[in-house]
């Protein structure tokens, strides 16, 4: 069968039509957004009313942002969740990956698997299943904290009382830093596997030959050749961070917590605009947190950057 | 001829023309179908009202878009702000009827040709004015109400000898009996301190007022009001009668379950939820009475709107749809009685159905407990920043029940949040 040449493609055209499914999806699902919402940072918007009720504002929107001291405390509970769960991830990571390197051979894609295996369960899921573990009365870790207060001598550590994890203030983000810790370690465990099996083993040879232990090989081997993977996951952990959603939305109902010390800026900014109608406002915050996403990523750029043999 | 043709092609932008026309939706033409978008579980009144409608416009098909509650208020808003896939007629709760009563997506129904004022008596007052914005434009027409209860345990309450008089006489009444609930049967008197605070706000609201603004968009939140109901939910903390857990989550449904909270105040359609799937194993145990202290309070309730922006010719049918489910006494009976959608339609009030006992409460006649209240509730005019105000208000009562803030503090810095809000 042969195809009429009126339908056939054209060698330039190819290519084109080619892209074109993805180019159209992005467009219509990544390019639109972003520059509606850039539009939308300028405009107040009544938006039961139509497109026609937008009016320009300029920069109103993110003088609100900047005073508004609910924007800056989400910020602050933003910082404090992205801290006590990203550096633990790679304070864990990094060494636990070096011993599956080094420890397991082949129940090692099992143990690797098992680590990544909440990185590709849903957000949602993994949520509701911590809201129950967490939960004062019926949850699971409570009542693993009630039979460990009944040893002798570290009973006397624990607390006597159920611990109410998610509607106590202060216990709510260290529930949620756990939760989030637990999900992204597995993933940065398999980042530096990767990254590990790039080091050359003659390396760590001469350095054995040369009388290294296995601490020093660690620190002058292995570390420094991590640091590009370092730098990436680092990365990864704070855009992820300053981002994050999902397990605090759902850990604290979609409020936020108890005087909202779960409210990240993400939930937030949505709240902002679905909750209480302020779409403008809400786009404008979303891009001062993409200016500060983007500034920390370049910060950690320059701190990671490879130094010539004079610096 | 297929040289011209292969040169047209060739440009990426025909290119790209012609896969988005490949992937538009055939635009299917709308001939004598309503759309009616609703959520559960009036979408099954709207289609229970199908036979009745058939029987006026034969040839009118309906076609129900049964969306969850979340989902369905998401999807209305996207629509009313794109004008783009709107339904004829739009269910709306409460909450979000205010909301949108500020845009102008929504037909003024106290105008010509729907002129609702002259069907306003037949509604219960409260809920056709919750529908009326300051301007005096009627947006929606009530279809399900949903008058304030206290429900409770008169096991529990008989085993801490407290009379069931007792527990709804008065504020200090209610904590007074949650101590002695809580003395003899551990069980906590309600399920959050918050829940005190959401009623005690609504009483002595003045006409003119909203619940944290007034007409003029002042900022109502230190008056007395506010003051009262944050002491009574700290005085429910400070004994320990809450079981710190919020409306709707795992932790409150268990409570009902196990039998560890022994009242709640909503909404008279509580009752079917704790029969249907919350608590059903405690059927017979629950009683319904008045709100304490002689508050009369609203909670949620739904209405039925025409978007602006819909479809011209359609308008007179919708208008007509949603005369049949609002204003029709059988209609409103039938959704009452299948859906527990409490009427908003004055006349069905006399009908028998009221008098029933209900087993789930013990064989009471609870819905004369809640007919009395849905004559009672007063209006509260809403204001377009009401759920900021709620979550400002929330918060500040967090402080003050979890970091021991000053109430007088709270208010003030309630207030101050507010009042940078207001006229945005």
């Amino acid at each position: 069968m042969k195809t009429p040449p009126a339908l056939r493609l054209s060698p330039e055209s190819t290519p084109y039509v080619l892209l074109s499914p993805f180019l159209i999806l992005f467009a219509v699902f990544g390019v639109f957004p972003l520059a509606f919402s850039l539009y939308l940072a300028f405009q107040t918007w009544e938006p039961t009313s139509g497109f026609g009720a937008m009016q320009f504002v300029g920069l109103d929107n993110y003088a609100f942002a900047l005073q508004d001291e609910w924007f800056w405390k989400s910020l602050k509970n933003t910082a404090w969740l992205a801290l006590a769960s990203g550096v633990p991830q790679h304070l864990v990571a990094i060494p636990l990956a070096y011993f599956i390197h080094s420890s397991f051979k082949r129940l090692r894609n099992g143990v690797v698997g098992a680590y990544f295996m909440p990185y590709i369960t849903s957000t949602v899921a993994i949520a509701i299943l911590f809201s129950s573990l967490f939960s004062t009365d019926y949850g699971l870790i409570n009542v693993g904290l009630n039979v460990l207060s009944q040893v002798p001598l570290l009973g006397a550590l624990l607390p006597a009382d159920p611990v109410d994890w998610l509607n106590d203030p202060d216990r709510i983000k260290p529930a949620i830093a756990v939760l989030v810790f637990w999900r992204f370690v597995g993933f940065n465990v398999v980042l530096y596997l990767a990254a590990l099996q790039t080091i050359p083993k003659d390396l760590y040879e001469a350095a054995t030959m040369d009388g290294a232990g296995r601490l020093q090989q660690f620190f002058y081997i292995t570390l420094p050749g991590l640091k590009p993977m370092i730098f990436f996951g680092v990365t990864l952990s704070i855009i992820g961070g300053l981002q994050l959603f999902e397990e605090p939305f759902i850990l604290t109902g979609g409020r936020g917590g108890s005087d909202q010390s779960g409210m990240t800026t993400a939930i937030y900014l949505y709240r902002m605009a679905f909750d209480f109608n302020d779409f403008g406002a809400a786009s404008a915050m979303s891009w001062l947190l993409f200016i500060l996403v983007a500034v920390l990523t370049w910060l950690t750029n320059r701190a990671f950057r490879p130094r010539g043999p004079g610096a | 001829m297929g040289g011209g043709a292969r040169r047209a092609l060739s440009r990426p932008a025909w290119v790209l023309c012609l896969s988005l026309l490949a992937l538009a939706p055939a635009v299917a033409s709308a001939q004598q179908t309503l759309t009616v978008a609703a959520f559960p579980a009036i979408d099954e009144v709207v289609r229970a009202a199908i036979p009745a409608w058939q029987r006026l416009h034969p040839n009118v098909r309906i076609k129900v878009v049964s969306r969850q509650f979340a989902d369905h208020h998401t999807a209305m808003t996207t629509a009313l702000s794109t004008s783009a896939n709107l339904p004829d007629v739009m269910q709306l709760e409460v909450g979000y009827v205010g909301r949108f009563a500020r845009g102008g997506g929504l037909e003024d129904l106290s105008r010509a040709p729907y002129d609702i004022g002259r069907q306003a008596s037949r509604f219960v007052p409260y809920a056709l004015a919750q529908a009326t914005s300051r301007t005096g434009a009627v947006v929606a027409v009530p279809t399900d109400i949903g008058p304030g209860t206290l429900l409770y345990r008169a096991d529990l309450l008989a085993k801490a000898g407290v009379g069931e008089a007792e527990i709804n006489r008065s504020w200090d009444d209610y904590i007074a009996s949650g101590l002695k609930i809580k003395a003899a049967t551990g069980a906590y008197t309600l399920a959050h301190a918050r829940d005190i605070k959401d009623i005690v706000i609504r009483i002595g609201v003045q006409p003119g007022e909203g619940l944290y603004f007034d007409d003029e968009s002042r900022v109502l939140v230190t008056s007395p009001r506010f003051v009262r109901a944050f002491e009574l939910a700290r005085q429910v903390r400070q004994n320990k009668l809450d079981a710190k857990v919020s409306a709707w989550s795992n932790e409150w449904a268990e409570g009902f379950k196990r039998g560890t909270i022994a009242t709640q105040m909503s909404g008279a359609w509580m009752a079917a939820h704790l029969s249907n799937w919350i608590a059903p194993d405690t059927k017979g145990l629950w009683r319904a009475a008045q709100l304490p202290g002689g508050a009369y309070a609203a909670f949620g309730g739904s209405f039925f709107a025409i978007p602006r922006g819909a479809s011209a010719a359609n308008k007179p049918l919708a208008w007509q749809f949603i005369q049949l489910i609002t204003l029709d006494r059988e209609r409103q009976l039938a959704a009452f009685k299948t859906q527990d959608a409490f009427p908003a339609l004055l006349e069905t009030f006399d009908d028998p159905f009221f008098e029933l006992p209900i087993a789930f409460l013990g064989g009471e006649k609870a819905r004369l407990i809640w007919r009395d209240a849905a004559r009672r509730i007063t209006a509260v005019g809403v204001h377009k920043h009401d759920a900021f105000a709620e979550e400002v208000i929330d918060t500040e009562l967090d402080k003050v029940l979890d970091r021991g803030k000053d109430i007088a503090t709270a208010l003030a810095d309630a207030q101050r949040l507010l009042e940078k809000r207001a006229h945005r």
